[in-house]
């Protein structure tokens, strides 16, 4: 009784503790300025579905892709059986579906421990690839000691709840075998029956390893739960969301700023009456709540991954730049400014901003604008945009081109083309041979 | 040029419409490598007698490179005003010797108030193969060269044109070798997001180098492209490692008009 006290406890304190983190960073998100995303559904679903459901963004990628789609299909897949441990545990059973579901339930026990296996396999291959093998994309300035631990954290979680999960299954075989009558005679044990030699034979020593690895494998669970919003792993939850919402115009297609339309258009006709729902506003991005909530949302949904920037152009020739340092900054200012708040009420600022303090000009200057970081992200964050943004905010407010570039806007002012030439002269290619 | 190349006013003068527009560009109408590519599309133009007109001194940079750079308000004010131009002519349909003007005018333009079709010129070129009127005889034959293609930034990942140019070397006899990183993972020449206009940044390499030494890689006779800023930057890398004499670098435009003899 008491243990069952202690673990409805557990678990509603949970569960109220991760709502309460995750409804900070819905609140973090929408500090971001309005866009719609609210048009073509249809598509949008099917956006979703293949990439976030099916990973086809992965698949680039052969090796991590089929381990990393075990991992996924695995967690999703054992979590059903979550389900059973919360009911046994809230109501003192033992493995409550096994009557109701009859021979399934062994099937099912079966799976799942194959499953368990490749999940296991997986995370102690990606945990080598990180860690012994050091793949130059888990490399790189954005990637400090924490990003690093934090996939090194998980990993090893993973690795320990699949073990805790696989050794009570063992003992739990094991005491079926010895007729104790609280553990019913259910499952099929393909995987754990080969570790049972491995574990003591007396009744006690195995019902100690049995309820042990049942409390580990639910406390790792909601532990991992609320371990997630701090972590590059929240895109179990965000990918869902932020590739349905995703950009379904063509890459080239940057945003017409409506605030500048309003004002060209008042300029070049005086009668013109602006609309006068668009808000003036600071032009472009100093900071993020200058940028969209999608556009903080991509930053709550990188893993980390670091596939953007190892197609970067700019990355790969040495320069400054990294697309995924853009979106850890992005989301590293977006949680400084929303503890702040946290802190201080919902006015407070600060004399920081996600400009200069986390990313430099040197930085934006470098992009070529080629798109390489979108196409390759498997949960289509868009890194351009923000360093779009953040030049338009250079540009427009601050005036602060490379000399270069500002004689590149007076030539097409005066010229009508980027370079020194006279407008007249335009056509004159037609004159020769 | 041995025929005159008409511009819109000429056309108005004489109460006709021409079926397309060709849209020059900055790079076209004053770079000195470019205008050689102009030249050929207009040759091509020609050739296969489609009507056609040039804006001439009416035309205005699409103001792709100050939106890139970050300068919004320079890009609607070009913008407004060539849309003002455009849409006086009633202009319908625009073929673009540029990736950037076309992806400006085609994705960027609509909003602001002008709605035309708009295609690259090595769609064109296809299309007019397609029709049977561009047949690749009766000039230089590329009968087992050995061509490879770089893709365009803001025509491959930006705008999905893959296939057209690809489809045009195809029917050349020649041989086209993939690079390593081609189609949507394509490799950008350095150029894109104002970068023709600017020193890099600080850093190991220079980007077009790094494309070059992987176009040089597969040992080609001919580096393809379909963009005036990567056909810069290319050449340029090229030239670093001096290979000016063995590599030629060639827009598509321009292999299709020396297969027809036309250039
Ligand atoms: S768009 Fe910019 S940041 Fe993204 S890959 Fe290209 S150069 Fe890098
Ligand atoms: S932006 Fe996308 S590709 Fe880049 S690190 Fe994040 S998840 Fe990976």
């Amino acid at each position: 009784m008491v243990l069952q006290i202690l673990f409805i406890a557990l678990t509603a304190f949970a569960v109220y503790w991760f709502s309460k983190n995750a409804g900070k960073i819905r609140r973090n998100i929408l500090l971001g300025r309005d866009i719609d995303r609210s048009d073509r559904s249809s598509e949008r679903w099917m956006t979703m579905v293949k990439v976030a459901f099916g990973q086809t963004k992965m698949a680039a990628r052969p090796v991590p892709f089929i381990f990393h789609f075990l991992i996924y299909a695995g967690f999703i897949i054992i979590n059903l059986e979550v389900l059973e441990i919360i009911i046994d545990g809230a109501f003192g059973t033992h493995r409550v579906f096994a009557p109701l579901l009859g021979g399934l339930y062994n099937f099912l026990i079966g799976s799942f421990e194959f499953l368990a296996l490749g999940v296991w396999l997986a995370c102690v291959i990606f945990f080598a690839r990180r860690n012994i093998v050091k793949l130059k994309r888990f490399s790189g300035t954005e990637m400090t000691a924490w990003p690093k631990s934090d996939a090194n954290y998980i990993l090893i979680t993973e690795i320990l709840l699949m073990s805790a999960f696989l050794i009570m299954n063992a003992a739990d075989f094991k005491l079926q075998q010895l007729n104790i009558s609280h553990y019913i005679q259910a499952g099929a044990f393909p995987i754990s029956g080969l570790l049972v030699n491995l574990l003591p034979s007396d009744a006690h020593g195995l019902e100690l390893i049995e309820r042990s690895c049942w409390w580990f494998h639910i406390l790792g669970i909601l532990a991992f739960l609320n371990y997630v919003p701090y972590s590059k792993h929240f895109h179990i939850f965000l990918a869902f969301p932020n590739t349905y919402f995703s950009n379904l115009e063509a890459k080239g297609r940057f945003t017409n700023m409506t605030s500048v339309t309003n004002e060209v258009k008042a300029m070049l006709d005086p009668s013109f009456v602006p609309d006068a729902s668009v808000a003036p506003g600071r032009f472009g991005a100093k900071d993020v709540q200058d940028l969209t909530w999608k556009q903080l949302m991509d930053a709550y949904t990188c893993t980390e991954c670091g596939r953007c920037t190892s197609v970067c152009p700019a990355n790969q020739t040495g320069k400054l730049l990294s697309p995924r340092k853009i979106m850890m900054d992005t989301r590293d200012r977006l949680t400084e400014v929303g503890l702040n708040i946290d802190k201080n009420g919902k006015d407070a600022t600060d004399d920081k901003a996600l400009l200069d303090n986390y990313i430099s000009r040197e930085e934006l200057w470098a992009c070529t604008s080629c798109n390489a970081c979108t196409e390759a992200c498997p949960v289509n964050i868009d890194p351009l945009s923000i360093i779009v943004d953040m030049r338009r905010y250079l540009v427009m407010e601050e005036s602060a081109a490379p000399s270069s570039l500002n004689a590149m806007q007076t030539n097409i002012e005066t010229n009508g083309a980027p370079w020194k030439f006279s407008p007249s002269d335009r056509a004159n290619w037609t004159q020769s041979n | 040029m041995d025929f005159k190349v008409p511009t819109m006013a000429e056309m108005m003068a004489k109460g006709e419409q021409p079926d397309i527009l060709f849209w020059v560009g900055c790079a076209g109408s004053f770079d000195e490598r470019a205008q050689k590519i102009t030249k050929d599309i207009a040759k091509i133009l020609n050739h296969v007698g489609l009507k056609y007109a040039i804006l001439g001194t009416e035309e205005s940079c699409t103001g792709d490179p100050a939106k890139r750079a970050g300068n919004e308000f320079l890009f609607q004010m070009q913008a407004m005003s060539n849309i003002e131009v455009l849409n006086a002519y009633e202009i319908k349909k625009i073929v673009t010797a540029c990736p950037h003007c076309f992806n400006t005018l085609k994705n960027e333009y609509p909003e602001l108030g002008g709605h035309y079709e708009v295609i690259h010129h090595t769609e064109l070129i296809q299309d007019l193969i397609n029709q049977g009127k561009l047949a690749a005889s009766n000039g230089e034959s590329f009968k087992g060269k050995r061509i490879t293609y770089h893709d365009p930034c803001y025509l491959g990942r930006a705008n999905g044109v893959y296939e057209a140019p690809r489809e045009v070397l195809a029917q050349l006899d020649s041989e086209l070798v993939e690079l390593k990183r081609c189609k949507s993972n394509g490799l950008c020449c350095g150029a894109g997001g104002a970068q023709m206009f600017k020193e890099p940044e600080n850093g190991t390499k220079d980007i077009n180098v790094e494309r070059v030494e992987e176009a040089l890689s597969v040992n080609p006779d001919i580096i393809a492209s379909s963009c005036p800023f990567c056909m810069t930057m290319l050449s340029d890398g090229v030239k670093h490692f001096e290979k000016e004499n063995t590599v030629q670098v060639l827009d598509i435009a321009e292999i299709t008009a020396k297969a027809n003899g036309l250039s």
